[in-house]
């Protein structure tokens, strides 16, 4: 088998404190280039914080992390930033879309700061775009789109530089039903072109797109068996 | 690790930063407005100020700056009028024309006539108003060179009248017109008291003292022998230009060795030294002012930035996400606050232009203004938005992702 895209190794992390917090606790994780995994799990058992640590954002208290072979726990701070920008991209819950900026532009800025080449950059846009059903409200500004379509743009945003892991806390959290369906209908997309996803959630319909599930539980990471 | 740091694109930095504030416009313009009115404030001072000392220099004149007087001091002492002690010599002309710098010199006295009115005709006519209280006074040949005195017609009268005591008057061109008098080349004769005088000539015009246009201007020693003069109230130099100052040191010395000091000098003020004087006086209060509001204009920016960044935590989160360093960060809400500045500075240097056109043209001035001051002005802004930007861009690197993520859009 190949070399895991995510490897973590008995990875903890403690929030320091009056009462000290073990987000996770000696985490073992290994996840494979076009793995469709969700995480679950009950509010605070970690979850974001794995997902942070594995998307550089947050540094493991112990335990070692090779993403990509790489060892990142050995890099520093500007290097991980720059692994963060070509390697992962990111769907947040709350979308985090700029505003004052046409659903174009907030694609592209995705590829500012990872040396992609500034006359590429508005094709990938609408190529990244096209891919999760957003290629026709490129010029609109977030205001105007539905939360369904906001969080599409988010995604395609995250895909636009082609990173080796895609990393979405609770995409569908402020979503409806129906309006999650087209999201989780483009994770399939991409989990069918080959892209590696980890997805947190706490709903259990949104793991069922995953065709691996593991759960945490107060810090402690538990593989589910899955029927697929 | 091979090549973990993208080169970093400073155009795409500055066309995230042109973005932002074109984002929101109104805010921009709010933003700026106090390094505007700074930089407008100081570019309006020192162009006024330039404009205003070029109009010093233009009126400066150049009769006044040459102008050198000596008097007697005792002539009003403590106890009013003193007896003419006879400080100034009666060859103070020749002494002073002796002197390097000089170009001409000239003593001016009063002479007491005793009340005596002058005419023209010889015989009194009680009837006919013919007798006026015209000022006599005094002169040496060249006091007349020195007041660039212009003749209507006739001649000035020279030493040899003088030293001859010849009864001859020169006559101002409106003594002329009282006295009835147009001509001198049929030797017309005026009376002051019973003594005659022929007029020689008639003053048209004088570039200093007018006054004289209404006077009676006699030679020294006729004065002497005739009237009893005993002594010279004034003598008056003209001096090359830029000698003023040097002459009125050597002049007292040369008139009276022995008692310079008791001799009364009045020079004018170094020109350079007023136009100087001027524009610093104006310079340093609305410099201080234009250095105010560029502060007030500094903090706002300083505000609106801080403001602007706590407002866009989620936003700097997110560019971390994609892989922003925290050095894009800086440098993005640096060129940010510099690029207001600059707008500042660029409006500010306009408006303050304005001011001084607009000024200069209500008082009919030629605005003036250095070259490098409106050139300058943005450059100024731009370093007053990097000060004011500083604090903010640093406290917006110094986020954490995980928190910055965590504030939301
Ligand atoms: N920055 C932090 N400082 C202290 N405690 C934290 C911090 N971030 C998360 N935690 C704590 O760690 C635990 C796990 O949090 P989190 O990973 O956000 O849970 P989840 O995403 O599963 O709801 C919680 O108890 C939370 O309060
Ligand atoms: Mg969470």
């Amino acid at each position: 088998m190949s070399l895991p895209v995510v490897l973590l190794e008995s990875v903890s992390r403690t929030f320091e404190g009056t009462q000290p917090v073990h987000a996770l606790r000696s985490v073992d994780l290994a996840i494979y280039e076009g793995e469709y995994v969700a995480v679950t799990g009950p509010s605070g058992s970690g979850k974001s914080t794995l997902l942070n640590v594995l998307g550089l954002l947050d540094e493991p208290t112990s335990g070692s992390y090779l993403l990509d072979g790489v060892d990142v726990r050995a890099a520093v701070d500007s290097e991980r930033t720059a692994l963060r920008g070509r390697k992962i991209g990111f769907v947040f819950q709350a979308f985090h879309l700029l505003r004052h900026r046409t659903v174009i532009e907030n694609v592209m800025t995705a590829l500012l700061y990872n040396g992609f080449p500034r006359k590429e950059r508005r094709t990938a846009a609408q190529t990244a775009l096209a891919r999760v059903g957003m290629g026709h409200r490129m010029e609109q500004t977030p205001d105007t789109l539905s939360g369904g379509e906001r969080q599409r743009v988010a995604i395609a945003r995250a895909i636009v530089a082609e990173p080796s892991l895609l990393l979405a806390d609770e995409p569908t959290g402020n979503l409806d039903t129906k309006t999650s369906e087209s999201v989780l209908e483009a994770f399939d997309d991409l989990r069918r072109d080959g892209l590696t996803l980890i997805v947190v959630t706490h709903d259990a319909t949104v793991g069922a797109h995953a065709e691996r599930q593991v759960e945490m539980l107060d810090g402690i990471l538990t593989e589910l068996e899955t029927s697929t | 690790m091979s090549n973990p740091k993208p080169r970093f694109a400073v155009r795409d930095l500055v066309a995230e930063a042109v973005t932002s504030m074109l984002a929101r416009p109104g805010r921009t313009i709010l933003t700026i407005l106090g390094t505007v009115l700074g930089i407008g404030a100081i570019v309006a001072t020192l162009g006024i100020a330039k404009t205003a000392g070029n109009q010093i220099v233009t009126r400066f004149d150049p009769l006044i700056a040459t102008s050198v007087t000596v008097s007697n001091r005792s002539e009003f002492g403590f106890f009013g009028p003193q007896p003419n002690v006879n400080l100034l010599p009666w060859d103070a002309q020749e002494r002073l024309e002796r002197l390097n710098g000089v170009v001409a010199a000239g003593t001016l006295t009063n002479v007491d006539t005793a009340g005596s009115l002058t005419r023209s005709v010889p015989l009194r006519d009680p009837l006919a108003r013919n007798e006026f209280a015209l000022n006599v006074v005094a002169a040496s040949p060249g006091t007349l060179e020195v007041f660039v005195a212009e003749l209507k017609t006739g001649r000035f009268f020279d030493e040899g009248h003088s030293d001859r005591a010849d009864p001859v008057a020169l006559i101002g061109r409106s003594a002329a017109q009282r006295l009835n008098i147009d001509r001198v080349d049929h030797q017309p004769a005026i009376f002051i008291g019973e003594h005659p005088f022929i007029v020689v000539g008639i003053i048209d015009d004088l570039a200093k003292e007018p006054r004289l246009l209404d006077a009676v201007i006699i030679p020294n020693g006729t004065a002497r022998k005739l009237f009893g003069l005993n002594g010279i109230d004034e003598v008056h130099i003209r001096a090359e230009l830029g000698a003023a100052q040097l002459i009125a040191e050597q002049a007292p010395i040369a008139l009276n060795p022995n008692e310079p000091g008791r001799l009364r000098v009045q020079a004018p003020a170094d020109p350079t030294s007023v136009i100087s004087g001027v524009e610093e006086d104006v310079d340093a209060l609305f410099l201080v002012l234009g250095g105010v509001s560029l502060l007030i204009g500094a903090i706002g920016i300083a505000n609106v930035t801080l403001v602007s960044v706590l407002e866009r935590v989620g936003e700097i989160g997110l560019r971390r996400s994609l892989g922003a360093a925290r050095r894009h960060i800086a440098y993005q809400f640096l060129i940010e606050s510099a690029g207001m500045g600059f707008i500042g500075g660029v409006v500010g240097a306009s408006v303050g232009v304005l001011v001084v056109v607009g000024v200069a043209a209500s008082r009919t001035w030629t605005p003036v203004l250095e070259p490098w001051v409106p050139l300058a002005a943005p450059a100024l802004g731009t370093v007053v938005g990097l000060l004011a930007g500083l604090y903010p861009s640093l406290r917006a690197a110094r986020l954490e992702p995980v928190d910055a993520l965590r504030a939301g859009m």
